[in-house]
């Protein structure tokens, strides 16, 4: 029987379970000792002039080696998007958080007090902590850019005339929150010049490829002298994509002081200043007929890109992804991408897609609500439907297979939709101050969308083991070991003899890495490629050792063997036999898998809410989930990647939140004050399995690492709002804190009294 | 000023300054770095390890507090012959961790939650481990992991 689709524990657990892992933190190799450490000053007000920095006192504290600031850096500036953003703030600062000036001590305890001497002399500027601050204008961040508005993409003018036919139209504003990503190892970094004048770094980065260009560009070297290793990396969601500016900052003062540097961020520096996610603005007008047809769809974003604009991309992801799972026959979407004094958006799980779904499944419930049909009932009918795949959708994308009837079917079925629907009456008859509200996300997302592929190299050794490396870079998904199961599965070799190896640009010089969801379709389509390159060269080495044609061997992957066809009981060689054969030491291929076309996994996700209308309190009940990704490798590992994914989306909705007052001051700036979900706010999850294969990778494989998070927000979200639906409430922003529920129940009260 | 601490069996004498916090004792002094660092305000957890049995997290204990006590980590759970605790066997054997980043403080947790509460139901589970956050897992299955590490069947 195959290993393929068997639940494997991970291999990768040993080590972490009994001894910790290696993260960044914890690295104590030879390069390493005696290396400095690192702590970086950064500004405490959101928008302020630099009248000077007076580092005298902090270059005298016990053990400092070097305060360096802007003044002293001479790296050309960071290229990370249409506006510079200084490596350190020299002349103005635009988010509390921004580095100001790097200080390096002998020992780690004497950082917090030199650092504290660092004088900075700011000039507050009026900050612009909002969307619509940064829209008015009246402070513009980058003065010689004109305006606050970095971006525009889609619609020039919207046509009200797409709404003429509609009998019913409804608008709608949706927040989509700015949450941190906050992965449990904060960002660390450790460099070293060797003497033959390379450097190496070890990073928390979830793509070391893409940190070394990033690395040698800065610093102004030739890729080749630069080497990345991602140990143990203890989280990344999206934000450890390559290498933040700080990484540069810390090689480049490595090199100055000809020693090694290592830093590690506090969780409070963290909070302010790691990217955050999200923190859109989406308007949504949806019309159509009485009888729930949508007819007509309009989705007009605004991005918060926060002080620097470093991923453009997010809000066009939202508008290519618009219409979800539904065929709406007229769209139009655009976008605008601000600037604020707050700190830099870029990716956080689903990058995009979870805005867009969350825009797209609010509107299908207000359209719902207003024409009185069961939202279950109204997306059903406007599906796309199993025929009219792949389908090109009006915002540009080629969806490859979908079955979201079925989907939403099976999540219901599961959950007991009509049961649940008729309790809801029930305690609503009784007057029950406990509202149920039921919730349904239907959603399809993008995986693999930056069309790129991935690397992926298999040796095997006379010794009979392989040695796998992937381009991909998993940090917490349990990838070494679906590969390993792959690669068994394929050469017939036990998991014992497999290793995987990723995450060192010297022995992985070529790679996309691990986002957006690509890492099995891609990393995993390359592997397979590359071990059918060694099956193929095997098939001629043991046609040779065999006497035979190679047309006539094959390998019986239950035993790892090959042999003569029709004649299993004639002579036999193992893979060790073969490798043998092979001269150089092993068998190996080394391949580069470039068909990976985007994916399209999809699902129905639906959460069950108890609202105290007394108190405003939300309890998550239930969350039901049907996650589609195509055929499953490690139920282990792929059910892992959705209960995570839907604690995070869970939590995007009911509790968290990055804030700012007005004067652009973090108000969450540590996990005090940052709401985290903990294990007594999530329920147990309902898992249902389903599978409908791509045609557009080697293995039929779609991404799972971002989907869970893409339906559990709107599916809470529209369950709390369900729940207050009965009194009148027809939207809440998220999170729905208890706050927030209680405020739009008076306010619905009031309404109904006038 | 000096500090003796028994660190998972094995007594440790070393002179460290005041302000040494647990933590960086048993990670820069003891040369243990399983136990993690993940916040600055003793809210998440990832720091937690035993002392004198109970669960503490080092990040707000001084070392000069643990002098003369005895400090158990996740280094120190697995027998000598390599044997994995009942909790760490039953982590790997759920997929109670992913990026593992959590694990050693959810482990430390787990055992001594498991000593107050040799048979507790799930949402005992949830409740009892409030203090150390996961942001990879959902706690599902770290639930799971400590419901079958109490011997209990583990039905989801
Ligand atoms: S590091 Fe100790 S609780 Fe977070
Ligand atoms: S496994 Fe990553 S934080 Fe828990």
């Amino acid at each position: 029987m195959s290993i393929v689709g068997t639940r494997v524990v991970r291999r990768e657990d040993r080590d972490l379970i009994t001894a910790g892992g290696t993260y960044v933190d914890d690295l104590r190799v030879e390069a390493l000792s005696g290396a400095a450490h690192a702590v970086f000053v950064r500004s405490p007000i959101a928008h302020a002039r630099i009248g000077g920095i007076d580092v005298s006192a902090a270059k005298e504290a016990p053990g400092v080696l070097g305060v360096f600031t802007a003044a002293d850096l001479g790296l050309a500036p960071h290229p990370s998007g249409p506006l510079l953003e200084p490596w350190l703030a020299g002349d103005v600062v635009r988010y509390v958080g921004e580095p100001v000036a790097l200080v390096v001590t002998e020992e780690r305890y004497q950082l917090a007090d030199a650092a504290e001497l660092v004088d900075v002399d700011y000039e507050p500027l009026q900050a612009v902590a909002t969307i619509e601050a940064a829209l008015a204008g009246e402070t513009l961040l980058f003065p010689d850019h004109g305006s606050n508005v970095v971006q525009v993409n889609g619609a020039k003018e919207f046509d009200d005339g797409i709404f003429g036919d509609c009998e019913v139209v409804v608008t709608q504003t949706i927040l989509n929150q700015r949450v941190a990503p906050a992965p449990l190892e904060v960002r660390g970094a450790a460099c070293v010049w060797g003497e033959d004048g390379r450097l190496t770094a070890w990073l928390s980065t979830q793509n070391a490829q893409m940190a070394r260009g990033q690395l040698a560009a800065g610093l102004g070297v030739g890729e080749e002298s630069v080497r990345v290793i991602a140990p143990d990396v203890g989280g990344g969601f999206g934000a450890k994509i390559g290498a933040d500016p700080e990484a540069t900052v810390l090689g480049w003062a490595a090199r100055q002081l000809g020693r090694g540097v290592r830093w590690v961020e506090s969780r409070s520096e963290n909070l302010t200043a790691m990217t955050h996610g999200r923190a859109q603005r989406n308007t949504v007008t949806i019309g159509g007929k009485r009888d729930g047809t949508v007819l007509a769809y309009r989705l007009d974003v605004v991005q918060d890109a926060g002080a620097y604009p470093r991923m453009l991309l997010l809000p066009m992801l939202t508008e290519l992804m618009a219409v979800g799972v539904y065929r709406f026959p007229k769209v139009e979407t655009r976008s605008r991408a601000v600037v604020t004094t707050t700190t830099p958006i870029a990716a956080y799980r689903g990058a995009g897609r979870p805005e867009a779904t969350a825009a797209v499944e609010r509107a299908m419930d207000r359209f719902a609500a207003e024409i009185g049909l069961d939202p279950a009932e109204v997306r059903r009918g406007n599906f796309i439907r199993p025929e009219e795949f792949p389908y090109q959708s009006p915002t540009g994308a080629s969806y490859d297979t979908g079955e979201y009837a079925a989907a939403l079917d099976k999540a219901l079925d599961a959950a007991g939709y009509a049961e649940l629907r008729a309790e809801q009456q029930r305690r609503r008859a009784a007057g029950d101050p406990v509202e149920l509200g039921l919730g349904i996300a239907a959603y399809v997302e993008i995986t693999g969308g930056d069309g790129g592929g991935e690397s992926g190299r298999v040796d095997i050794h006379p010794d009979g083991s392989v040695v796998a490396w992937t381009g991909s870079s998993p940090h917490g998904q349990g990838l070494g070991t679906s590969l390993a199961m792959l690669l068994s599965d394929q050469l017939g070799v036990p998991l014992e003899k497999i290793t995987v190896r990723h995450g060192d640009t010297d022995e992985v010089p070529n790679a996309v890495g691990t986002f957006g969801s690509r890492s099995l379709q891609l990393g995993g389509s390359a592997i397979r490629q590359a071990a059918e390159e060694v099956i193929a060269q095997a098939r001629e080495l043991a046609a040779d050792l065999l006497e035979a044609a190679p047309d006539d061997l094959e390998l019986d992957a239950e035993r790892g063997v090959w042999q003569v066809r029709g004649a299993p009981s004639s002579t036999v060689l193992s893979w060790a036999q073969v490798a043998e054969a092979a001269g150089g030491g092993k068998l190996s291929a080394d391949v580069w898998f470039g068909g990976g076309a985007p994916t399209f996994p999809f699902g129905a996700h639906l959460a069950v809410v108890e609202v105290d209308t007394e108190t405003g309190k939300v309890e998550l009940r239930r969350i039901v989930a049907v996650d589609d990704a195509g055929p499953i490798v490690n139920p282990l590992t792929f059910r892992g990647q959705r209960h995570g994914g839907l604690g995070q989306g869970a939590a995007q909705a009911l509790m968290e939140v990055v804030t700012y007052d007005e004067d652009g001051n973090p108000t969450t700036a540590t996990l005090a004050d940052y709401s985290f979900v903990t294990a007594a706010e999530l329920p147990d999850f309902e898992l249902v399995d389903m599978a409908t294969p791509t045609d557009r990778n080697l293995l039929g494989v779609k991404g799972i690492g971002e989907a869970a998070t893409i339906g559990s927000t709107p599916a809470v979200h529209n369950a709390v709002v369900d729940a207050l639906s009965g009194r009148g409430v027809t939207h809440l922003d998220m999170p729905t804190t208890p706050i927030r529920v209680w405020a739009a129940l008076e306010e619905a009260r009031k309404g109904s009294a006038q | 000023m000096k500090v003796s601490i028994e660190v998972n069996g094995r007594s440790l004498t070393e002179e460290v300054p005041d302000r040494t916090l647990l933590v960086h004792f048993l990670r820069d002094t003891a040369g243990l770095t399983a136990t993690n660092i993940g916040c600055d305000t003793t809210s998440c957890g990832a720091c937690t390890v035993l002392l004198d049995g109970e669960s503490v997290k080092s990040c707000t204990v001084l070392a000069a507090q643990a002098d003369g006590h005895a400090v158990t980590t996740v280094e120190g759970l697995s027998s000598s012959d390599g044997e994995l605790h009942p909790v760490q066997r039953a982590f790997r054997e759920q997929h109670g961790l992913q990026c593992g980043f959590c694990t050693p403080g959810m482990i430390m947790a787990s055992v001594s939650l498991l000593a107050d509460n040799p048979k507790p139901a799930r949402d005992e589970v949830r409740a009892g481990l409030e203090g150390n956050l996961c942001r990879c897992t959902g706690y599902h299955n770290i639930v799971s992991a400590v419901v079958d590490a109490s011997g209990q069947e583990v039905d989801r």
